[in-house]
């Protein structure tokens, strides 16, 4: 999971290790260790905004259709947007490779 | 002008606090630091000083609140022992690489098993690592000016780490000692508002304590290792700063009567007042012997330390402490890998006295002076010796 962004010198290493840059993290990438992804199906999807506001990463984002997108550059397959859809629209299926 | 007055050294050292204006005081009371949070407690309710003190619910939970209070840009003091100390490690190393400043008072005491109140200084040599600057006091006026000292230290922009002041406890804490208090106004002159370089301030957020991945985490080490070896330019001048307000003088080593020398007492904390009058009956008998006494032990002053040894052949090093299975105390062992092929270096003998309260009387010492002599002609088999144990 090496990261090139991550890799600072001592002397760039900010005081106390401390983070000055507030929601840093999205310049990360961060999910690419996940094991399973959400796939939604948009046919029984009702665009309710559960999965958005349950995901713990806030991988959600809305499309101009108003259809919740999850951005797998941060998703971590947690599975509690599957399990929280009202709908059942979304399906946890295994990371292949 | 200031006058010295009887006080329980305890008493004092939550005096020293309140002279700095801590703001925050998060403190489980322990044997035998209680009397420092007691007081401090009871001038707090009574309104002389104007601070928040937290009554945890253990020491993990009080270094928990220290560290919280610390980030949030607070003047922060608390004070252990012991099993309480051991309690508060998980978090002791916390602070430290976060360049958080806070004081606390270490009180000096033995840990189990068997159980054990009294004085010796296993209790900070299980903490040796914490990465937080340590000094120890000798005597009651001591302890009183190390803490002012080390609010000083603590909060200097390029030092931001936090300090432990080592006071032993009972010999020192519990004895009325003459002591003068400084004036507040003088205190104010050498502790300024304290003006953290980052807090958590929600107007400007940041984050503090986050993870260190491995590609991070060296570097973070490496970091505060440089910032603490560093710290002692300035511990030197706060020292200095120190004499120039209240007129008392300090060094991170202490040297008596090691002119011409070829034997020397290495001894940290009280202890070292018994070695003084150790050596000066030595001396009166026309043995040349002195003492060094190690006041700052993180960072150790190495340079200071060299020099304050001068030419001595032998060097006897007392430890409070002793690690079962180790190659000899800690004390002993930073002092052999420092000296270690330095040409010239005297012989090291350590010796492990005053455990759990076992008093070091003027007679140990000179038990010790005269072992040290006997083992420098003849090697022993193990690197230290521990003094006066009963073996019938
Ligand atoms: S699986 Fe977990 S992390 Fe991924 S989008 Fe769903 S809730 Fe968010
Ligand atoms: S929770 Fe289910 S139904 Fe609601 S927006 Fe997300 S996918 Fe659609």
């Amino acid at each position: 999971m090496a990261n090139s962004d991550a890799i600072v010198s001592v002397k760039s290493l900010t005081f106390g290790c401390h983070i000055l840059e507030p929601g840093n993290a999205a310049n990360f990438r961060t999910g690419d260790w996940r094991s399973m992804r959400p796939i939604m199906d948009m046919e029984k999807c009702i665009k309710c905004g559960m999965c958005w506001i349950y995901c713990p990463e806030m991988a959600y984002n809305q499309n101009e259709e108003g259809f919740f997108i999850v951005d797998l550059e941060y998703c971590k397959g947690c599975g509690i947007c599957a399990h929280e859809c009202p709908k059942d629209a979304i399906t946890m299926v295994p990371e292949e490779g | 002008m200031t006058k010295r007055v009887g006080m329980e050294v305890s008493i004092a050292v939550a005096e020293a606090a309140k002279l700095a204006r801590a703001e925050v005081i998060p403190a489980y009371p322990i044997t035998p630091q209680t009397h420092i949070v007691e007081h401090l407690s009871e001038i707090i309710a009574d309104g002389e000083l104007d601070a928040e003190f937290v009554p945890v619910e253990s020491e993990h939970a009080a270094m928990s609140c220290c560290v919280g209070a610390a980030a949030a840009g607070a003047r922060v003091f608390t004070s252990s022992s012991s099993q309480g100390l051991s309690l508060m490690s998980e978090i002791l190393y916390i602070p430290s690489t976060m360049r958080l400043p806070m004081v606390m008072a270490v009180v000096n005491r033995a840990l189990s098993a068997p159980i054990s109140i009294w004085n010796d200084h296993q209790d900070i040599m299980v903490q040796r690592d914490i990465g937080w600057i340590q000094t120890f006091a000798e005597n009651g006026q001591e302890a009183v000016d190390l803490t002012l000292h080390a609010f000083r230290v603590a909060e200097m922009k390029s030092v931001h780490l936090p300090v432990a002041v080592n006071l032993d406890g009972f010999i020192l804490s519990h004895v009325i000692e003459p002591i003068e208090l400084p004036d507040q106004e003088d205190v104010d002159k050498y502790l300024p508002r304290f003006k953290p370089r980052y807090k958590l301030d929600p107007r400007k957020p940041i984050s503090m304590g986050p993870v260190g991945i491995p590609e991070i985490y060296t570097e973070a080490k490496v970091a505060h290792d440089r910032a603490i070896k560093n710290s002692k330019k300035m511990i030197v001048k706060a020292w200095k700063e120190f004499a120039e307000i209240f007129g008392r003088e300090y060094h991170p080593i202490e040297s008596y009567r090691t002119e011409d020398a070829d034997l020397l007492l290495v001894t940290m904390g009280s202890i070292s007042e018994t070695a003084m009058t150790a050596v000066d009956a030595m001396r009166d008998r026309g043995e040349k012997v002195g003492l060094v006494r190690i006041r700052l032990w993180r960072p150790f002053p190495g340079l200071e330390f060299r020099k304050a040894i001068g030419k001595a052949k032998i060097l006897a090093v007392v430890d409070r402490c002793l690690p079962p299975g180790a190659v000899c105390g800690p004390v002993g062992a930073e002092i052999r890998s420092f000296l270690y092929k330095i040409p010239g270096a005297p012989k090291i003998f350590s010796f492990v006295a005053g455990l759990g309260g076992r008093d070091v009387t003027v007679e140990r010492f000179e038990e010790m002076v005269d072992k040290a002599r006997a083992y420098a002609k003849k090697r022993p088999r193990e690197l230290y010796e521990v003094i006066g144990v009963r073996e019938q």
